[in-house]
């Protein structure tokens, strides 16, 4: 498969399913603030995935579009990271992935706006905005949750618990990552690792929140060698409608 | 201690605006907790460039029992209007 499009679909599979995870929040979250604060989020990520997926859908040169990839494609072909495809359980762990994810995405996206792919560097201009308000509002989140009550606390400790060992595939290189360092399109998501690490120590040392030793990391999400089970349930329902009625217009 | 979070009055200044004017108001823990949900309740169509909160309780209003004194003695001061000069054409907009 093309390096490109390979690299493309991950940017973009990322933003679809951490934005469908959250939009699963709509209409229930604890408070109506909170319920409008993750949709905005949801739709900044399909947002964003829409950039993606067009472009990917261009670079594959197979007359795809980008609902096509998002909606027509099986478990095994979506190249997110596993952390962002299981499943919300409750408010603490929901902010904490999405926290984990923007921590990444920060500085990600701001060496992605030097990329040598003009396309690539528009698109992570306008996400890096996006992903620096995301940012501030998850870790203050975090922060409170954490340094909240005893039960807050313990969920939040649950939470991370849950989250740590899906944190390190962010950081794994492989022949795609390479191939994009080659090419000047992107850095290697490895060289991340320091930045995120002194944002998440910062941020969960003050949310009071211990981290984890184990270096343990599932892996398989991105390059799609393995998801976990609950990414074809969340597709089952993300893509029901183009399933059942395909090419529905209204 | 109540469970709910505190209410805020929120006020917005416009693209254009030369004030800020009250939106509406929200519930959150604290004051920046109440901008970062202002700008995602009341942001969301790229209605303001800057956004001032505060506390409901904070803000002393005047009772609406006391509308008779409070504002019926300037009904017929019809003489504090500024309607009575004529304003010169090249002065413009005021």
């Amino acid at each position: 498969m093309d390096a490109l499009f390979e690299f493309l679909l991950r940017q973009g599979d990322n933003a679809l399913v951490l934005g469908h995870r959250m939009s699963e929040w709509c209409g229930v979250a604890p408070a109506l603030e909170e319920d409008i604060a993750l949709a905005n989020t949801a739709l900044d990520l399909i947002g964003q995935t829409q950039l993606w997926l067009a472009y990917a859908a261009e670079v594959e040169g197979k007359d795809r579009s980008a609902n096509d990839l998002a909606f027509r494609r099986e478990v095994y072909d979506f190249k997110n990271l596993l952390m962002l495809e299981v499943p919300n359980e409750d408010f603490g762990r929901t902010l904490l992935r999405q926290f984990f994810f923007d921590a990444f995405q920060v500085p990600w996206l701001d060496a992605l706006k030097a990329s040598s792919d003009q396309r690539v560097a528009d698109i992570a201009e306008k996400s890096h905005k996006e992903a620096l308000y995301h940012l501030d509002r998850s870790a203050e989140t975090v922060i409170a949750l954490g340094d909240g009550t005893e039960h807050s606390n313990q969920k939040m400790q649950a939470a991370l618990a849950y989250l740590w060992p899906y944190s390190g595939e962010m950081f794994v290189d492989d022949d795609t990552d390479h191939a994009m360092q080659a090419a000047a399109v992107a850095p290697l998501p490895s060289t991340m690792h320091a930045a995120w690490q002194k944002t998440v120590s910062a941020t969960l040392s003050e949310a009071i929140l211990t981290v984890p030793t184990d270096p343990f990391a599932h892996k398989g999400g991105r390059t799609g060698f393995r998801h976990t089970e609950h990414l074809g349930h969340m597709l089952a329902t993300m893509q029901n409608l183009q399933r059942a009625y395909p090419d529905a217009t209204w | 201690m109540s469970r709910e979070w505190p209410l805020w009055e929120v006020f917005i200044r416009g693209q254009h605006g030369m004030s800020h004017r009250h939106v509406g108001s929200l519930h959150a823990a604290d004051a920046e907790h109440a901008v970062k949900n202002a700008r995602d309740v009341y942001t969301r169509r790229n209605e303001g460039i800057s956004i001032w909160v505060v506390e409901a309780t904070q803000i002393t209003a005047s009772s609406p029992t006391e509308k008779g004194p409070m504002y019926d003695p300037a009904r017929d001061k019809v003489y504090r209007h500024p309607t009575f000069y004529p304003i010169p054409d090249d002065v413009g907009k005021m």
